[in-house]
């Protein structure tokens, strides 16, 4: 039989339903903006937060299967649904917690949740990418808002050279990744994730393994992992508070889950090729995470180590390559998103009335005095990171290490969690001064929004394990359907 | 109730508890009044609780009792809990310590007491948990759990160098304890369960027996502590308010030898043989080493907790000597222990609420001032030092049989110990308590009160009563620790076999 094609056939559009909506949203959003200026703030913010709402209730409605759509350049699939609502999480949180913050600092400007919302739209285009093109569509949509939201508050230096400095390695590293893109291609004919793999299978020609590494040179960056960290620190010192928070999650739940699906879905056939380097990637960042951390002061800059660090326990689990691997990167990534959320909310929770809020471990002094409930919060959140159960970071860990030690990956397993010892020193130290000091500034309580960030990621983290359950196995199935 | 057991009840009574009073008490003078009622009444309805467990424990039965079970992550890692003879009667050593820790900080610890008691209450649960969990995930959750309230507490209620040592607690104990959950990890994709009655039933592969029995002991050790990991325990002792003394040395160190029982000897029993003289040679340095460190101290604590790190060593010389006598013997012995070391710890307690020292040279005549002080510090003393008629004669004693059975060596180098814990523990005694009064302050000092009475007089009788009648904690655990023994000599026989063949 001869099927005719049309000349002009819409492509399958339910699968991207999330993604159009976002599109659409941020659109109506700037003709919001543009038509009521200044009074569109709170209208905006608003639309951001019903649009993530939305966005993550059509995630969650997208059946169990396995979708490919627009020639097979975008997937829906279990494990782009798990990191999309993930990553939604993380984008909603950053605009709960930026809300007050950026009225009191007379910045708070339509822009920024429209800003918010496109990077999410990046997010999620990259988590669903499945060739190459679509993969560098979503990448550089993303960090264009991205580079925008780090400068947001133009007449602060530090803000500027944040967004400065983050463009400028941002571009770099885009670059690379984009060289090793087009070496792949030439390489193996195609952009295709599904096409790659076929070509690549079994035999690991050297031009397509050089591409690949400058690849996940460019991935790397994106995910802060160590050589490729550099921005880290002082992108999070100098961005305003929730725009950190904001980077500290979302983004990095969407380069995760683009690691492992370029890693999973284009490379299983070289899989040893790629693993030495993702081993390489993450002893390196636990290692410098842990260390670096311990002479840092100003907590914006020891969260930006603990993530590099953190980063590293995740790409130690998709170091191993396995399904079980891929569960415990999503297994880790969700813990991860509402610890450091909890965190910053923390942080932006304590705020000063001369406008700012604490910047220091020293301002944290005797905290336990002066605001039980936040100190309390804020040292499980840091036992939490440290991984000590029941608290979630432990599960995190749990499982990625465990895909580690599956994988007979021993000497890196042992690494990483002596590396997550030397952590413990500086997590227990903001417990130390919350608690063991005296008392020394005194706050004025978070706005209501913060708070009920406060307690929906303190809510998650201490009581993980009665609902650890649900949640592993949820990661389990987004990690079959990459296999 | 709610679908839950026993065991369930143990564990989630304190965390009742403790979210009384976060959320229902205040910090004004009523409300720090009522923490302390509802702490001592949370403890002692734990107590009571664990009775009944008792009392529906069959002391006959080797196997794991009471068990309940329930889906966790997945059906591989499950919410199991269950006792046996070994870990019954740890249960009721901790429900028995608590209400003495409760009672012993009522008047010492004035400043947020609502914390303080909160804390306490959620480390009984995890001690609790530590004993009675029957999956190895869950046995680590509680395992490592417990070092969040005691970081707290020592540094939070401490003495001076209280940071210095809550740090080194931690540190320490958590190094050991990840690399036992590396061996946890392996041991899951191995067998496919974390389930430790499937795990017992399981045979580990020779080879990766050893690197596994080493995670372990590389946990249980730091936690015992066995020397050289020992170091962080005199600073902690020193530092932590009393009653965190007390549970330091009367239940968390337990949970080191608890481990080696119930994991080390039945799950790797080539690799406990084939390590068997390692730890002997600790153990043995632990005895003497040690005990001499104590006798040299100048700090009553300092001196206490040098003194438990060799008793400890006469619990893992027991327990590795592979023999009834030797494991039964290192049971008795912690029990024993927990109890002893407990008492002197409350008793170092009382004077320090009274002088605000520790120092030994600040003492002196006490017997003058305080004789029923003195009669009961005297009689821990002699319990401390093993001397017959007291509990730890028979733990001690049993213990050296053991040894005595399995390396004759060994159990003459570690009976010296015996008499150097006699050196130091007596020469403590006549610093303390003899001599003549030097200090003016003693003129005021009361004896014990009636609080205090009440505390110590249960400890008393039980230190008496175990020392001449030790039968139900040796009736209790001798089934389980009779199977625990039948894996292990079964594997040691095969390992002999195998010898002999190859020659």
């Amino acid at each position: 039989m001869i099927t005719t094609q049309p000349v002009f056939a819409l492509p399958l559009l339910l699968p991207a339903l999330p993604e159009i909506l976002l599109a659409c949203g941020a659109l109506v959003m700037v003709l919001i903006g543009a038509i009521r200026r200044e009074k569109a703030q709170t209208l905006v913010e608003t639309m951001a937060i019903i649009l993530m709402l939305g966005a993550m209730v059509l995630v969650l409605m997208q059946g169990d299967q396995s979708v490919k759509t627009f020639e097979n350049s975008f997937v829906s699939d279990g494990f782009s649904r798990f990191m999309k609502v993930l990553t939604l999480t993380g984008s909603l949180i950053a605009i709960l917690l930026s809300m007050d913050f950026m009225k009191r600092r007379g910045i708070a400007l339509f822009e920024y949740p429209i800003l918010i919302t496109l990077a999410t739209l990046g997010m999620m285009m990259m988590i669903s990418a499945n060739d190459l093109m679509a993969l560098y569509i979503g990448l550089e949509l993303q960090s264009l808002a991205l580079y925008v939201v780090a400068s947001i508050h133009r007449d602060n230096a530090k803000s500027s050279e944040a967004g400065l400095k983050y463009f400028v390695l941002g571009a770099l590293s885009s670059g690379m990744l984009l060289y090793g893109a087009s070496l792949i291609y030439g390489f193996t004919g195609n952009v295709n994730f599904d096409s790659i793999a076929l070509v690549l299978k079994g035999k690991a020609q050297t031009g397509a393994v050089f591409g690949l590494v400058f690849v996940a040179a460019g991935l790397a960056f994106k995910v802060s992992a160590v050589p490729f960290h550099m921005w880290t620190p002082d992108v999070y010192e100098g961005s305003p508070t929730p725009v950190t928070a904001f980077f500290a999650g979302a983004p990095k739940m969407a380069a995760m889950a683009m690691f492992v699906r370029v890693m999973i879905e284009a490379f299983p056939g070289i899989t040893l090729q790629w693993q030495q380097i993702v081993a390489f990637l993450a002893i390196a960042s636990m290692v410098l995470g842990a260390f670096a951390a311990i002479g840092q002061s100003n907590l914006k800059r020891l969260m930006a180590y603990s993530s590099i660090g953190n980063m590293g326990y995740a790409l130690t689990a998709l170091a191993s390559g396995t399904l079980n691997g891929v569960q415990g990167v999503a297994v880790f990534m969700a813990t991860y998103l509402m610890m450091t959320a909890g965190v910053f909310a923390c942080i932006l929770a304590l705020r000063r009335s001369n406008d700012g809020h604490a910047e220091t471990i020293g301002d944290l002094a005797g905290l336990s005095k002066s605001r039980p409930g936040i100190a309390f919060i804020l040292a499980m959140l840091m036992f939490s990171l440290i991984g000590i159960p029941p608290l979630a970071g432990f599960f995190g860990k749990f499982y990625a290490f465990a895909a580690a030690i599956e994988a007979k990956l021993y000497v890196l397993a042992v690494i990483g969690i002596v590396a997550s010892v030397v952590s413990a020193f500086y997590y227990l130290r903001i417990v130390k001064v919350m608690y063991f000091d005296e008392q020394s500034e005194t706050y004025e309580e978070g706005a209501l929004e913060v708070r009920a960030v406060i307690w929906l990621t303190a809510g998650f983290v201490i009581l993980f394990g009665l609902f650890a359950g649900p949640i592993v196995a949820a990661a389990g199935v987004a990690a079959k359907s990459l296999f | 109730m709610f679908g839950l057991g026993i065991l369930s009840g143990l564990i989630i009574l304190p965390l009742v508890g403790a979210l009384i009073i976060a959320f229902l008490l205040k910090d004004d003078e009523a409300g720090v009044r009522n923490t302390r009622w509802v702490a001592l009444w949370t403890t002692l309805a734990v107590l009571i609780l664990s009775l009944i467990a008792w009392n529906n424990f069959d002391t006959a039965k080797a196997g794991f009792q009471l068990i309940e079970r329930k889906e966790w992550l997945g059906n591989s890692i499950v919410y199991q809990l269950g006792v046996d003879g070994v870990s019954m009667p740890f249960v009721l050593l901790t429900a028995f310590l608590m209400p003495f820790c409760i009672v012993a900080s009522w008047e010492s610890i004035n400043k947020r007491v609502r914390e303080y008691m909160i804390a306490f209450l959620v480390l009984e649960t995890m001690m609790i948990g530590v004993f009675v969990a029957l999956d190895l995930v869950l046995f680590y959750v509680f395992f490592e759990a417990g070092l969040i309230p005691m970081f707290l507490i020592i540094g939070i209620w401490g003495g001076a160098r209280r940071i210095y040592a809550s740090f080194k607690l931690f540190l320490y104990t958590l190094l050991g304890s990840v690399l036992m959950l590396l061996a946890i990890m392996f041991m899951f994709w191995d067998v496919g369960t974390t389930d430790i009655v499937k795990l017992l039933a399981h045979k580990f592969d020779a080879g990766a027996q050893k690197w596994l029995w080493l995670a372990f002991f590389a946990s249980f050790a730091v936690k015992m502590p066995m020397w050289p990991v020992h170091t962080w325990l005199p600073d902690a002792h020193v530092e932590a308010p009393t009653a965190g003394s007390v549970i330091l040395a009367g239940i968390l160190l337990k949970m080191g030898g608890y481990g080696f029982i119930r994991f080390s000897l039945p799950m790797f029993p080539e690799a406990s043989q084939y390590f068997a003289p390692l730890v002997f040679a600790l153990s043995v340095v632990a005895i003497i080493y040690t005990s001499l460190v104590a006798m040299m101290q100048d700090d009553i604590k300092k001196l206490i907790a040098y003194s438990s790190v060799a008793h400890m060593g006469f619990v893992t010389m027991g327990i590795f000597a592979g023999n009834a006598q030797g494991v039964q013997g290192a049971v008795f012995q912690m029990i024993s222990h927990g109890l002893v070391s407990g008492a002197l710890f409350l008793c170092v307690g009382i004077v320090y609420d009274r002088m605000h020292t520790r120092e030994i040279s600040a003492y002196g005549g006490l017997v003058n001032r305080m004789p029923w002080y003195a009669l009961i510090f005297m009689v821990f003393t002699m319990a401390n030092v093993g001397l017959p008629g007291t509990s730890g004669f028979v733990g001690e004693f049993l213990t050296l049989l053991g040894a005595f059975k399995a390396n004759t060596w060994v159990a003459f180098l570690a009976t010296t110990g015996v008499i150097l814990s006699a050196c130091y523990a007596l020469w403590l005694f006549a610093r303390v308590v003899f001599g003549e009064v030097t200090n003016p302050v003693y003129d005021t000092i009361p004896d014990l009160d009636r609080r205090e009475m009440a505390m110590l007089a249960p400890l008393v009788i039980l230190v008496i009563y175990y020392g001449v009648h030790p039968g139900p904690i040796l009736d209790a655990c001798a089934a389980s620790v009779d199977q625990i023994l039948k894996t292990y000599n079964a594997a040691a026989s095969a390992v002999a076999k195998t010898a002999m063949l190859a020659k």
